[in-house]
């Protein structure tokens, strides 16, 4: 308790540091994500044939390991002198968190009730005034768990990306395991859970926040 | 038969949920447990097949202690059918109507018998209907595979919860007739629960009301709508039991009460009616068509006769509120 | 309409287009030279690679779905709220680090690694075991039980046969993960495709990152096609219609 108390003492800033890192990596992948995954959810209902196709791939996307995708981008990004860093790292984040923002947002806009939407277009809305003022936010809580879903998967897959050089708090646990410091790697661990489960909190409740009363998920 | 011997259930010092209850249902007749929720009529109902155990008193079925059997042997020998069916989405019907069976051991040949004359019961081609899974048919026919899964080991005793209560009114209506013409002919000793007047009219030999675990009537349809013996019976079947009483009665009973009126040949439209109909379908004809008669017919198809709003009412006035024993037969 | 199957197709053959660019711009380039003048080290790696998930995959199983099975007993439905907020928790913790923190126990070797990966497939089993028990809708087991089904015999004709479902994607999940999982094994020394890649970060050579990222890629989604088509065979079927509604 005593060594971790010292411990603590000398390493908070940097763990704090390195948490922010983590969590605006994060962050700015799953803004990026959700500026492709939504608009293209919300389109790829109206065309069946295209949804079957991007699906299919955002879901291959998934399966594939996260060091395999940055031992496959190390290469291609060395093409424009970015092969290590953020840039590799923020690319894979925003292509993993793709199949479940888009996933999501597509299921939950199809399974928007239809007498819901026969009754939108009855009263005389434009498209864009039903996906607005119906559908977005009907299907807002099976989004919101998209979102959840993507962000607490980039929280766990951005500590591999310290291996290329991307920081965040994969670089506690890399440098803990190369000098052999429990230490490090427990407090490293410890703050990407702690991380995952205020970030997973935190949208739970703004979830709660913006979905009208009356939608349950 | 059936009987329970001071049954009480308590699930704490304070929660009774069936209180010293005391009856006998008979030998092949059909008692419907009746009431507002919460009132233990399930609880009553599950006591039987010990999936609800029993705190105090005895039920004893056809002279043997249910607390002396094992429960698992117990259950095998009494058919259970509850309100969602219970299908098992994993088994193809003949595996779900034949699952009972299936544990007693019964032989492939004698399954198959017993398969085929179950599903002829229910009007259901067992060669098609077989194979296919349970999602695969309608509410009303999961439900009749339901009963006839609860029929298989041709069970003495028969438990139905609330059996027809998620089918739409009319699927409901045509299911109880086919389960009646199914009783005449198989005569199980059966508890029903119902929470509705009308199905528990229709369908029961005898109606046990039950309110806050104790009984508060335990007779025969026509009884407890001419005779309630307290107040909340009365309140309970309401102020127009009069009418409801009239499904007890066929046009056959008023025939022979007072008579038929004479056939007006002058009105060519009027509808025709059946014998053995009930009083209750008859009036509602009667009310929702111009002509004020309906043409009854025999058993042979002849016509016999014709029957007014005016009889049924004169009928309804000497024979069931004056006294009330009319027979009940058909 | 017509629009619209253009688009679904040019994208379809636009993806096609960039695999294909990419395996030519990689073949060009001889990235996948080491697969083939390493021949030896690579089937040895590829080996240990797959010998990694199939152990640690079939240990997880072995004890998940029981241990799954178990907590969802009524005996034990008391601790099921506790075990499953734990299991939640544990899954949060990374990958890298339980591989890690293995080394302390178990020192350094396959061994360790195995055993790592055994741990970190238990959640994804044991929770969609539990879910998929849950699930069952309870007036089947009322039935069941109604008509004279021991406990054994609700949990492996009834229980399971609907939960099955939900427990072949738990294990495919998992066993996805750990093709992943397991090419950081390198980290304990564990062996694995891991090595390569590792190695590729280390010198920044390109040849031996695509040829160890490249093979564990199509392993992962080759494992994730065969188990879902597993899925298929195994799921019965009037079980499959319901839980795919």
């Amino acid at each position: 308790m005593e060594q971790w108390a010292r411990f603590l003492e000398i390493n908070a800033p940097r763990i704090l540091e390195l948490t922010l890192d983590h969590a605006l990596l994060v962050s700015l992948a799953i803004v990026v994500a959700l500026l492709i995954g939504v608009p293209l959810g919300i389109y790829l209902t109206t065309n069946e044939y295209l949804a079957g196709t991007v699906l299919q791939v955002a879901s291959v996307t998934l399966t594939i390991p996260s060091l395999a995708l940055f031992g496959i981008m190390i290469p291609i990004f060395s093409l424009i002198n970015k092969g290590i860093g953020f840039l590799p790292a923020f690319v894979a984040l925003v292509l993993y968190s793709q199949l479940p923002i888009i996933r999501n947002t597509y299921t939950a806009i199809k399974n928007v009730n239809p007498e819901m939407r026969d009754a939108a277009i009855g009263m005389g809305m434009k498209t864009h005034q039903r996906l607005l003022r119906v559908e977005i936010p009907n299907a807002m809580p099976v989004i919101m768990a998209g979102i959840r879903t993507a962000v607490v998967l980039n929280i766990g897959i951005a500590v591999i990306a310290a291996y290329i050089g991307a920081g965040g708090l994969g670089v506690l646990i890399t440098q803990g395991i190369s000098r052999g410091d429990n230490y490090l790697i427990i407090s490293g661990s410890l703050a990407v859970a702690l991380l995952a489960i205020i970030a997973d909190g935190l949208l739970l409740l703004i979830q709660k926040r913006f979905t009208t009363k009356a939608v349950v998920e | 038969m059936i009987t329970f011997n001071q049954v009480t259930k308590k699930y704490s010092s304070e929660k009774t949920a069936v209180k010293d209850v005391d009856f006998t249902v008979d030998e092949g007749k059909i008692v419907v447990l009746l009431g507002p929720s919460g009132c233990g009529k399930t609880t009553l109902l599950r006591m039987v097949n010990r999936l609800e155990s029993i705190t105090e008193g005895s039920i004893v079925i056809d002279n043997e202690n249910s607390m002396d059997l094992d429960a698992i042997e117990l259950r095998r020998k009494i058919g259970y059918v509850i309100q969602s069916n219970g299908l098992f989405p994993n088994m193809t019907i003949e595996e779900n109507v034949m699952i009972v069976t299936d544990l007693l051991g019964w032989n492939k040949k004698k399954k198959k018998e017993r398969f085929n004359y179950l599903m002829k019961l229910i009007g259901l081609d067992p060669k098609i209907y077989g194979k296919r899974y349970p999602h695969e048919l309608s509410g009303g026919q999961q439900q009749r595979i339901g009963v006839v899964r609860a029929l298989a080991a041709d069970p003495p005793v028969m438990l139905m919860d609330e059996p027809f209560g998620a089918l739409d009114p009319i699927i409901r209506e045509k299911i109880q007739d086919e389960f009646l013409q199914i009783q005449r002919e198989v005569k199980k000793t059966i508890l029903f629960v119902s929470h509705d007047i009308d199905e528990a009219i229709k369908m029961a030999d005898k109606i046990m009301l039950l309110r806050d675990g104790e009984i508060m009537q335990y007779d025969t349809p026509s009884k407890m709508l001419s005779h309630p013996e307290n107040e909340f019976v009365n309140q309970f079947f309401g102020k127009d039991r009069a009418i409801k009483s009239l499904s007890l009665h066929t046009v056959r009973n008023l025939q022979e009460v007072i008579g038929l009126a004479e056939m007006d040949e002058s009105i060519y439209d009027t509808k025709t009616i059946n014998v053995n109909q009930d009083l209750r379908n008859t009036l509602s004809m009667l009310l929702n068509q111009e002509a004020d008669q309906v043409i009854v017919t025999n058993d042979q198809d002849e016509k016999i006769g014709s029957i007014t709003i005016d009889l049924v009412q004169k009928y309804l006035h000497y024979e069931i509120k004056g006294k009330m024993s009319v027979s009940q037969e058909g | 309409m017509n629009n619209k199957k253009l688009i679904g197709n040019g994208f379809r053959f636009f993806i096609y287009g960039l695999v294909i660019a990419f395996f030519a711009w990689a073949i060009y380039n001889q990235y996948f030279s080491y697969i083939f003048s390493q021949s030896s080290t690579f089937l040895v790696l590829l080996r240990q690679h797959f010998v990694l998930v199939l152990v640690s995959s079939v240990l997880a199983i072995l004890i998940a779905v029981p241990a799954g099975v178990l907590i969802t007993r009524p005996k034990f439905r008391k601790a099921e709220w506790l075990i499953t907020n734990i299991v939640n928790f544990g899954q949060t913790i990374p990958s890298l680090a339980v591989l890690a923190l293995m080394i302390s126990v178990l020192g350094i070797g396959f061994n360790t690694a195995v055993f790592a990966l055994f741990i970190y497939s238990i959640l994804p089993i044991f929770r969609n075991t539990v879910a998929g028990l849950d699930t069952i809708d309870p007036n089947l087991i009322d039935a069941a039980k109604g008509m004279g089904m021991k406990p054994s015999q609700i949990l492996f004709r009834i229980e399971l046969p609907n939960a099955v479902y939900s427990i072949l994607a738990g294990i495919r999940t998992a066993v996805v993960l750990n093709i992943g999982t397991a090419a950081l094994a390198y980290v304990v020394g564990g062996g694995g495709l891991g090595v390569w890649i590792f190695t590729g970060i280390q010198l920044f050579d390109n040849g031996f990152l695509i040829s160890g990222a490249i093979p564990v890629t199509i392993m992962a989604i080759l494992a994730d096609y065969l188990l879902r088509k597993l899925e298929n065979v195994l799921v019965p079927k009037g079980a499959r219609a319901v839980s795919n509604t």
